[in-house]
């Protein structure tokens, strides 16, 4: 039995030898985790690590199969989200849970736990503006979701849960979806909220924010703990060992290439106008060339139109002005099997909705982007173990390791986002369309996959790398172009821009209103 | 040695998984019986009794078993009608429609070119009946290209035209001097010829032949693969560059041709004459198998196997007990509820 004694006196929640078990994984395994009445805890670790089971054992999202939660000396028992709200446990998801058609106010009223059947809207907006003027949460609580910007969103998440008297607040990745300065801004709040006596608890796997932010920082490491050190004791080269238990390769230093003026582009848009349907952004107005050798990295926030930039490349609609040249010829609204058949690759935003079918096996999916490649005697046979070969080979060369055999669907997100990187680059394509190339992935295929870019640009390829992780975007690319609202705001030479420069563009900051 | 190792697993998952898709088949065929024993009782039939009739009625005598398989064959041709479709993700409501007018254009062959011997005569009704239902279907597939309209509302509708065509052909034109709703019988060598001494026709080997091909190419082919493709997840194809346009229309045009081999058989094999409103919903009852089955060639067998026992049967039931051929349909209909229900509770269990 645990002895209340051997915690520390500050503690509020303690979480005593959790073990969760999947079928096939022990996602924690005997984790004892503590969390102070004030303070901000950083709980790093990799893809897979176990932050996230952990943390929605503490929200009652799961049950854990053994272990304990004492709360202030108290065991107790946490079985649904409902429970964890009465212990004053608050969590925010890396999708919001906010109802777009409603305003700010509604969607907080909603979730108040003392809401009368007949409410009254002034106290409720009091309410909110004053607990976000205490913290710098400024949104208008009369504004409708659907308006907000992500990073005004997630204020929105956070009010939410002070409002319904949290007093630990877990953040699922809080800072994936927002720009740089958006960041400064939350870790103030952050911060404000630990003087008031809050504890915070935010899930990360970036090493930067949390040194920069954390009081104290708890590792994960498949499924253990493998470490928990005040900020004071925290150097990033100790936190990568404790995420690792070793050192990491470097990636190899981009080779700068000079591009002659006579080569000619791999594709040129010039003037591209879409017309997006719903809730897709339209282009406006795109020029873009991508030459031979070369990384043009395109930075935004999600749904500023990279998806549809990319999609377009790849020929999934259509345009209304414009056109589009391919490796010197004009493909302007020709289809994809064309454009693909020409020498493309296209990593989507989303492998398992934009790339895999979800029961054909892994080995089917390969083939599927090229099949008039495996196909013999005119299509009535498929030649398998030719696949096998070349996706095998690929596999081999990146360090991957997934079954050819299983069903994408039992595949994790990192190995479906392997999956489909193998596939894309197995035959050279000349052009490669990459979005969020690296999303799901550990670091060392991490390191692998961008290795793997830099490798086709040195033989020749030309690279769009489409990414929200504005360190990748720096780290790769030989230019840089800001998409905002479906248009080309700004390009930029990656070494002598900074990331606030950048970042100030994604938001729209200084795009001026359009005449 | 792992290649090994995973065909084994492959083997043994592959096992397991025919073990229990057949005791969930057995299950659901349980429930159904169940369900309508009740319904017997409440009509004051003795459930078990009747369904002892059914039994030995069938599959008890050489004659009974043979017309089972008389009604098997055009169902299974039209549940292939609808099961191709379905591999690219249309809902081909169509079956129906596109028999009629399959039927229809085969007529017009048989009544046309009498002259004809049988040996060129009925591989030129077989192609009008596979024009016909093509064509036919043509109108469902092409809208959807387009983007305009959804193929299940359109083969839908065309379900309550294509009847009518025929009945104006059959009425206005083509009508036998004694009677106004059929076309004089056909000759001879307008007729498929029948098997065993029974009324089974040649159209059991297109049936059997169809299914053979419709499970090769889904196997092995790369049409099949891009079309598993197509149905397993649109968006990713379209990406991965399969033309789905093109796919839409094609599979849905084969798809009608099919239904159209069933009309121009049944009304060279088993009417020998075009009768107005001959088909009694076979194009239905296709659609129910191939959903029962999933578009699956074992399942669309064994599935329309059992469905033709139950008409066959319900036949019989009507003649002796005195039970209305309605209840039949009723039977069919909580056989399609059953299979629904299992869907859903199967989606609810994976999350």
């Amino acid at each position: 039995m645990t002895d209340s004694s051997d915690l520390h006196p500050d503690t509020f929640i303690s979480m005593r030898g959790i073990t969760k078990k999947f079928p096939g994984v022990i996602a924690n395994n005997k984790i004892n985790f503590e969390i102070y009445g004030s303070e901000i805890h950083a709980l790093l670790g990799e893809n897979g690590a176990g932050k996230s089971t952990l943390m929605k054992i503490l929200y009652g999202f799961y049950q854990a199969d053994a272990g304990q939660i004492i709360l202030n000396g108290k065991p107790i028992s946490i079985k649904s989200p409902h429970d964890a709200r009465n212990f004053q446990i608050g969590m925010v998801f890396q999708e919001f849970t906010l109802i777009p058609a409603f305003n700010v106010l509604e969607n907080i009223a909603l979730f108040l736990p003392d809401l009368q059947p007949v409410y009254k809207q002034k106290e409720v907006g009091e309410r909110i503006t004053e607990v976000s003027e205490r913290y710098g949460l400024h949104v208008d609580p009369f504004a409708l979701v659907s308006q907000l910007s992500i990073g005004e969103q997630q204020k929105v998440e956070i009010l939410k849960l002070l409002l319904s008297d949290a007093k630990l607040l877990i953040l699922d990745e809080p800072t994936r979806v927002l720009a740089p300065h958006e960041v400064d801004a939350l870790f103030e709040i952050l911060e404000s909220l630990r003087k008031d006596g809050y504890a915070v608890i935010f899930i990360t796997h970036k090493l930067k924010e949390v040194l920069e932010c954390a009081d104290r920082i708890t590792v994960l490491r498949g499924g253990q703990v493998a470490g928990t050190l005040p900020r004071s004791e925290a150097s990033e080269e100790k936190l990568v060992e404790l995420m690792f238990s070793r050192k990491l390769p470097k990636l190899q230093e981009k080779q700068k290439t000079d591009r002659k003026e006579t080569i000619s582009p791999l594709l040129e848009l010039r003037d591209i106008e879409t017309r997006g349907e719903g809730f897709e952004a339209s282009l406006k107005g795109i020029n873009l060339k991508i030459f031979p050798g070369e990384i043009v990295g395109v930075a935004g926030v999600s749904g500023n139109g990279q998806k549809e930039l990319g999609d377009f490349i790849l020929g999934m609609g259509k345009s209304i002005a414009g056109e589009k040249w391919l490796f010197g010829k004009d493909i302007t609204n020709r289809p994809i099997g064309e454009i693909r058949r020409s020498g493309v690759g296209f990593i989507p935003e989303n492998p398992l909705s934009m790339a895999s079918v979800p029961f054909m096996t892994v080995l089917e999916n390969m083939a599927l982007t090229n099949t008039w490649r495996y196909a013999r005697r005119g299509g009535l046979r498929m030649d398998w173990k030719a696949v096998r070969k070349d996706y095998q080979t690929t596999q081999e060369e990146f360090g991957f390791s997934f079954s050819l055999y299983t069903l994408p669907k039992s595949l994790s997100g990192g190995n479906l986002q392997r999956m489909v990187i193998v596939r894309e680059m197995t035959h050279d394509p000349r052009l490669l369309i990459a979005s969020y190339l690296t999303r799901g992935l550990d670091v060392l295929s991490t390191i692998a996959a961008r290795q793997a870019l830099l490798q086709a640009r040195e033989d020749g390829a030309g690279i769009l790398l489409i990414s929200e992780d504005l360190e990748e975007l720096f780290a790769l690319s030989d230019r840089l172009i800001v998409l905002f609202n479906g248009e080309i705001v700004g390009t930029f030479d990656p070494s002598d821009t900074s990331v606030y420069e950048v970042g100030h563009l994604m938001t729209g900051a200084e795009v001026p209103y359009a005449a | 040695m792992l290649h090994k190792d995973n065909h084994k697993k492959q083997r043994n998952q592959a096992v397991k998984k025919i073990l229990g898709s057949t005791a969930r088949y057995l299950m659901m065929v349980l429930i159904v019986l169940l369900l309508f024993g009740i319904i017997l009782l409440i009509s004051g039939k003795d459930p078990i009794q009747s369904y002892k009739d059914i039994f030995t009625a069938t599959l008890g005598s050489a004659y009974g078993f043979s017309e089972v398989i008389v009604a098997m064959t055009p169902i299974l041709i039209t549940a292939l009608a609808v099961a191709l479709p379905s591999r690219v993700g249309l809902i081909n409501v169509g079956g129906e429609g596109q028999l009629y007018m399959g039927a229809c254009l085969a007529t017009w062959g048989a009544l046309t070119f009498d002259t004809l011997p049988a040996w060129a005569l009925l591989p030129l009704m077989i192609l009008l009946g596979m024009i016909g239902g093509g064509l036919w279907a043509f109108i469902p597939g092409y809208l959807k290209s387009l983007g305009l309209v959804n193929e299940t509302i359109t083969t839908l509708l065309l379900n309550s035209v294509a009847p009518s065509i025929v009945s104006f052909f059959v009425y206005g034109f083509w009508h036998s001097p004694m009677e106004t709703n059929k076309t004089p019988n056909f000759v001879p060598a307008a007729r498929l010829p029948t098997l065993f001494n029974s009324r089974i026709d040649l159209s059991l080997f297109f049936a059997i032949f169809l299914l053979a091909i419709f499970w090769y190419v889904m196997r092995s082919t790369r049409w099949g693969l891009e079309m598993r493709a197509i149905g397993g997840n649109p968006q990713a194809a379209k990406r991965n560059g399969l033309p789905l346009n093109k796919y839409w229309v094609v599979v849905m045009c084969v798809g009608g041709a099919i239904a159209g081999i069933a009309g121009a058989s049944q009304v060279s094999g088993y009417y020998g004459v075009l009768v107005a409103g001959f088909s009694r919903g076979l194009g239905y009852m296709g659609f129910l198998i191939s959903w029962m089955s999933f578009g699956d060639p074992i399942g669309i067998f064994v599935t329309s196997f059992i469905v033709s026992i139950i008409v066959t049967g319900g036949n019989l039931l009507q003649l002796t007990s005195g039970i209305p051929y309605a209840v039949i349909n009723i039977l069919l209909a909580l056989t399609l509820f059953v299979v629904l229900a299992r869907l859903k509770i199967f989606e609810g269990k994976k999350t």
